[in-house]
């Protein structure tokens, strides 16, 4: 027997909890909160991890997470998949995804509207692609893989952007709409990433919500941007995950919840990370809300039917 | 199924090229929003990779970053990360280059002791992410019938690492990880690393002489017997019980077998 069998993925019964993500707000996983977290008397409703940093075969931070995982529902949010690179997805990453799907039966797993990986190496940024009908067909193509692979289907973000292609011929909305039809992907709305890129691109956020197949939506993100400005010395916000939420984007995300009731909301904080008592004030304030609004939304029936 | 195009057509080519060399012009294509200019927008992609990138090797060689300084290993890693960037999202993967980079760095070619540092720092992540494994357990050997203790070969833990270095490699390495000067060391010593991560957690030592060669054979598959000769001819004051001890110790080894069996623990 090797001693590694603990720890290697086990097919035949759950170690770990089973169910979705509850309707509730749920945290980024950082490592110096894991204590905090366990002993909290508040139970956060889920964790959300970057697959990318459980891609080792072992050691502390795999049982860090596996002592989460027994007690709280998990949300698996790849980074680094690349899918919508032109170079195609890299089999060797998705079987490292798949590795941690399997070790950790985490109720979700997402990934993002964006390319990082070339030829030349990994660029640990999520790069924006052109909206037109021949990344259309490239990111349905590969969202079908990923999903073939997984044998479940996954969520897709919608991103945060600062340039736009003069080869795009539709919408963001219209585009992200056609790869979870073409593919049956669900979408994860980042409601952060919706007021970024609308103020970088002189969009209104109403009507990018108003236009998004909010019923397709399984998953919230919430996070801080910074702010800068353009070429022209127009303001430009920065997605940085490094600051408590905007006012604005919680007035946002209000609407969505009003609209699309409920829905297991993240608050995403990765740099100048804050003690755990801050991140949790977030995600409390993201409770009060689905507390609020949830039960009284639009398209509420629709989960409690579920 | 993605397409299998023979070439690659230009636009992430190119947006990856210009993400490297902010003196590439924009990428075909990419614009503001009504007109508007995408120079400061691109430099926001820009600025995310080189950033993320050097953040993320100050995390890998904090050692490294204490020594030559914040500002300096900071326009370093620039250098660094454009010459050899990460290929593989694997982020906590990423910087085996850098010890070899770093021998080629001419402004540091007065710190010859900079690459086997590196060397520590790179081997200390990867047995922090290696495989689980139970050392073996330090009464194992006496286990073994004495006649068979020649012929017993080993298996190494998966976090076992060793760094050979011409050079105080592993004192500094531990003085600068625990932000001590390095007063009184004579960076000319040569010294060995062993790197374990029996449980938790990840143990630098350094070794005595002889035992780097001593375990690296026995790594390598060679028996207790052939690994123990082979060093003493090469290290006459070579510590043989020293050794064995030290190594039960470390949990440098999770298995050994002699003849037909195969002593493990077990849980």
């Amino acid at each position: 027997m090797t001693q590694s069998a603990p720890l290697s993925p086990i097919v035949e019964t759950s170690r770990f909890p089973a169910g979705p993500l509850p309707p509730r707000a749920g945290a980024g996983l950082k490592t110096e909160h894991i204590d905090a977290i366990l002993s909290d008397d508040y139970r956060i409703g889920f964790l959300e991890v970057h697959a990318e940093n459980y891609m080792g075969d072992g050691g502390p931070a795999h049982r860090a997470l596996a002592a989460i995982r027994r007690e709280f529902a998990l949300s698996v949010h790849g980074v680094g998949l690349s899918i919508g690179s032109e170079g195609g997805i890299d089999p060797v990453h998705l079987e490292r995804l798949a590795g941690v799907v399997e070790r950790y039966e985490p109720a979700m797993v997402s990934e993002h509207l964006a390319w990082s990986s070339h030829d030349a190496g990994y660029f640990n940024d999520l790069l924006p692609v052109p909206y037109n009908n021949e990344t259309l067909d490239r990111v349905a193509a590969h969202v079908g893989q990923i999903q073939d692979r997984l044998k479940r289907p996954i969520l897709l973000e919608n991103p945060s952007t600062y340039v736009a292609f003069e080869q795009s011929t539709m919408s963001e909305t219209d585009f992200i709409r056609e790869i979870a039809l073409k593919s049956g992907c669900g979408l994860l709305l980042d409601v952060n990433n919706v007021f970024v890129s609308a103020t970088n691109h002189g969009w209104k956020p109403m009507h990018y919500l108003r236009d998004f197949p909010l019923e397709l939506v399984e998953e919230i993100h919430l996070a801080g941007h910074a702010e800068d400005v353009d070429d022209e010395g127009d303001l430009l916000l920065i997605d940085a995950h490094d600051r408590p939420v905007a006012d604005a984007v919680w007035k946002l995300y209000e609407i969505v919840i009003s609209q699309a009731g409920a829905l297991p909301t993240l608050v995403e904080w990765d740099n100048d990370v804050p003690e755990w008592p801050v991140l949790r004030r977030e995600a409390q304030l993201a409770d009060a809300i689905l507390d609020r609004l949830g039960p009284a939304s639009l398209l509420g029936s629709r989960h409690a039917a579920e | 199924m993605p397409r299998n195009d023979p070439v690659m057509p230009p636009g992430q080519r190119d947006f990856g090229a210009a993400l490297l060399d902010p003196d590439l012009p924009l990428p075909e294509g990419i614009v503001g929003p009504h007109g508007k200019n995408a120079q400061k927008r691109f430099a926001v992609y820009r600025n995310n990779v080189t950033v993320s990138l050097i953040d993320a090797l100050a995390g890998i060689f904090p050692a490294i970053q204490r020594l030559v300084g914040d500002s300096f290993f900071r326009e370093m890693a620039r250098t660094y990360l454009v010459m050899d960037p990460p290929q593989s999202p694997v982020i906590f993967e990423y910087g085996g280059g850098f010890a070899a980079f770093l021998e080629r760095f001419e402004p540091l070619s007065k710190y010859p002791y900079l690459p086997d540092v590196a060397r520590l720092e790179r081997a200390w992540l990867d047995a922090f992410h290696a495989g689980d494994a139970d050392p073996l357990a330090p009464d194992s050997l006496a286990a073994i019938p004495p006649e068979h203790l020649a012929d017993t070969t080993f298996t190494a833990h998966p976090s076992t690492r060793i760094v050979q270095s011409s050079f105080a490699a592993v004192s500094i390495f531990s003085a600068s990880r625990e932000d001590r000067t390095l007063d009184g060391i004579q960076p000319g010593d040569a010294e060995d690393g062993l790197i374990t991560r029996p449980f938790d957690a990840v143990t630098v030592r350094q070794l005595p002489p002889g035992a780097a060669d001593f375990f690296t054979a026995l790594i390598a598959g060679a028996t207790l017997g052939l690994a123990a000769g082979t060093t003493v001819a090469r290290h006459p004051e070579f510590d043989l019980p020293s050794a064995i001890s030290a190594m039960l110790e470390a949990g440098v080894f999770s298995a050994c077998s002699f003849g037909q069996a195969n002593l493990e623990q077990t849980a």
